[in-house]
């Protein structure tokens, strides 16, 4: 029999440390729904994913009783729309269906909306990148990203322009809802094509046609770890790998489940540290742990690098398929001790930008003031996608300009979503920079032919 | 297949026996027991053969953790898997 350490230790991780399996997404392709005819296309896209997804919210639920750990959310990502539509123009149609879909399956989100324009555009894309925030305004549940860049393919500033614009609209028209539509939307450097973790959750064109890729948590449970630790900070990574090793192995359990239950592939288990808004599950509160007075002090660069290191070996070895994300997320209104750090001053947007560069992702669910320019915006999102150019990971940029919000204010998103204090930006300019548009070369480290 | 079920709350009279006749109506075995009190708190950790119960496992976990609300005890019952997955490599 197992032991009653362990027994108790499993008990305890889940009930008072918030362990729990962030997300079972659903992976699916769509490029047999492709139709000239928009009405057709949306038709089809729409019996796919109900036909396909049907059970997911069920099964998730059955799993969740059986093994007694709460699965959080059920997704659908499916494939980018810029390419299944492309054949019709008909986005916006496409994107009542996907959120109807959503809506008939009852799962929480459905990710897609996707473009994949690192290098270029057709006049197709253009366009799609164009009806973005209008989708986001007029859905519930839908998401939407778009890869800007990769380290092969340098980085498109036009479309990175585009990008800043897309988001001053999407918060213009969500304006009476604190700019939400903003929250719905990443911009990617190196997007991974089986993210489960919304927004940014696409199903790549790489992929099968239904995979079940699963997002485990659990910041509680490695914050709890470490409470036993006094020893010096390799003791400290040895922790955080024990515990990573175990929280892992849930997620390797459920998704193999996940996937036999609903017929589908066995995609990924993404070993991120997600936090929630919740007391206890807190990314921040990790680093505290480590030495570190609040988020953001000197040392949290460190401190965050060592974290995500070791949350990467832990977890490694204890699943047959690792991918997505993988890392620590550092989202601001989802993390509580984010959010305390960001509303004292603790935190600024420039120390964000350098955690990025040793974590997954970005900048992430950021609110600045809603003056902030179209230009800015774009700014922020070519200093971020470099870090992930440059540095061979993925990065992103999720950054909300509230309409009518100054720095220093609070915004309440609500659930998972949480709360943000607005961030200041820099009073400088980057515009002609960002209206010379083109290409960045690809970085010389790129070419490894 | 093979079930963990964890008791822990304020020991009284007659919890054993309430979870035991519980088990017994679900046509569950307990293979395995052990029972200790921990800074006032009973914990009762059990494991249990679930191959002969007709009811569907999830459906077991919530009418046990129901039967634990009743007794004024945290009652949980999760499959053997889950364990092992954290703990045996």
């Amino acid at each position: 029999m197992i032991s009653k350490i362990d027994v108790l230790d499993t008990v305890n991780m889940i009930r008072s440390q918030h362990l729990d399996v962030r997300c079972i997404t659903m992976g699916l392709s769509l490029f047999e729904c492709i139709d000239a005819d928009p009405t057709r296309c949306a038709a089809k896209v729409y019996d796919k994913i109900v036909r396909s997804a049907k059970d997911l919210v069920k099964v998730g639920d059955e799993i969740a009783d059986i093994y007694g750990i709460p699965v959080v959310n059920k997704r659908v990502s499916v494939t980018p729309i810029s390419l299944v539509g492309q054949a019709s123009g008909g986005y916006l149609e496409i994107a009542g269906a996907l959120d109807r879909a959503a809506k008939e399956t009852g799962v929480d989100f459905i990710g897609g909306y996707t473009a994949l324009v690192q290098k270029g555009m057709s006049a197709q894309e253009r366009a799609f990148l164009a009806t973005i925030p209008e989708a986001l305004s007029s859905t519930d549940k839908l998401c939407s990203s778009v890869n800007v860049a990769s380290t092969r393919a340098g980085v498109n500033m036009d479309a990175i322009y585009l990008m800043g614009q897309a988001v001053k609209r999407a918060a213009y028209l969500t304006r009476d809802k604190g700019s939400i539509a903003c929250a719905k939307l990443v911009v990617f450097a190196n997007a991974v094509d089986d993210n489960p973790f919304m927004a940014g959750a696409f199903n790549g064109i790489g992929e099968a046609d239904k995979v079940i890729n699963v997002g485990v948590s659990g910041p509680g449970v490695i914050k709890a770890a470490l409470e036993q630790v006094n020893g010096d900070l390799t003791e400290v990574a040895e922790c955080i790998k024990r515990t990573a090793f175990k929280v892992t192995r849930v997620g390797q359990l459920v998704a193999k489940e996940a996937a036999a239950r609903l017929n589908a592939n066995f995609g990924i288990v993404d070993l991120s540290l997600a936090p929630t808004p919740a007391v206890g599950d807190s990314v921040a509160w990790i680093l505290e742990e480590m030495g570190l007075s609040r988020v953001g002090c000197h040392g949290t660069t460190a401190a965050l690098a060592l974290l995500n290191d070791a949350v990467k070996k832990g977890g490694v070895m204890a699943s047959s398929h690792v991918g997505g994300l993988s890392g620590a997320f550092i989202p601001v209104s989802e993390d509580i001790g984010m959010i305390n750090s960001a509303a004292a001053k603790g935190i600024t947007l420039d120390k964000l930008e350098a955690m990025t560069a040793v974590c997954s992702v970005g900048i992430d669910m950021v609110a600045v003031p809603g003056d902030t320019t179209a230009e800015t915006l774009s700014a922020i999102m070519a200093d971020e996608i470099a870090i992930g150019v440059v540095n061979n990971k993925t990065t992103a940029v999720r950054v909300i300009p509230v309409e009518g919000a100054k720095a220093g204010d609070m915004v309440e998103f609500g659930g998972l979503l949480g709360r943000a204090p607005v961030m200041p930006v820099n009073a400088g300019s980057a515009e002609r920079f960002i209206h010379r548009g083109g290409r960045v070369p690809a970085p010389i480290h790129s070419n490894k032919n | 297949m093979y079930a963990i079920i964890t008791v822990v709350g304020k020991d009284k009279i007659g919890i054993l026996s309430a979870v035991c006749t519980f088990l017994a109506q679900k046509n569950i075995n307990i293979e395995d027991i052990s029972q200790t009190i921990l800074q006032g708190d009973f914990i009762m950790i059990m494991r249990v053969d679930v191959s002969q119960c007709t009811t569907p496992l999830a459906e077991v976990a919530v009418e046990i953790a129901a039967e634990g609300k009743t007794l004024g005890v945290d009652i949980t019952l999760r499959h053997e898997d889950i364990f092992n997955a954290m703990h045996n490599v």
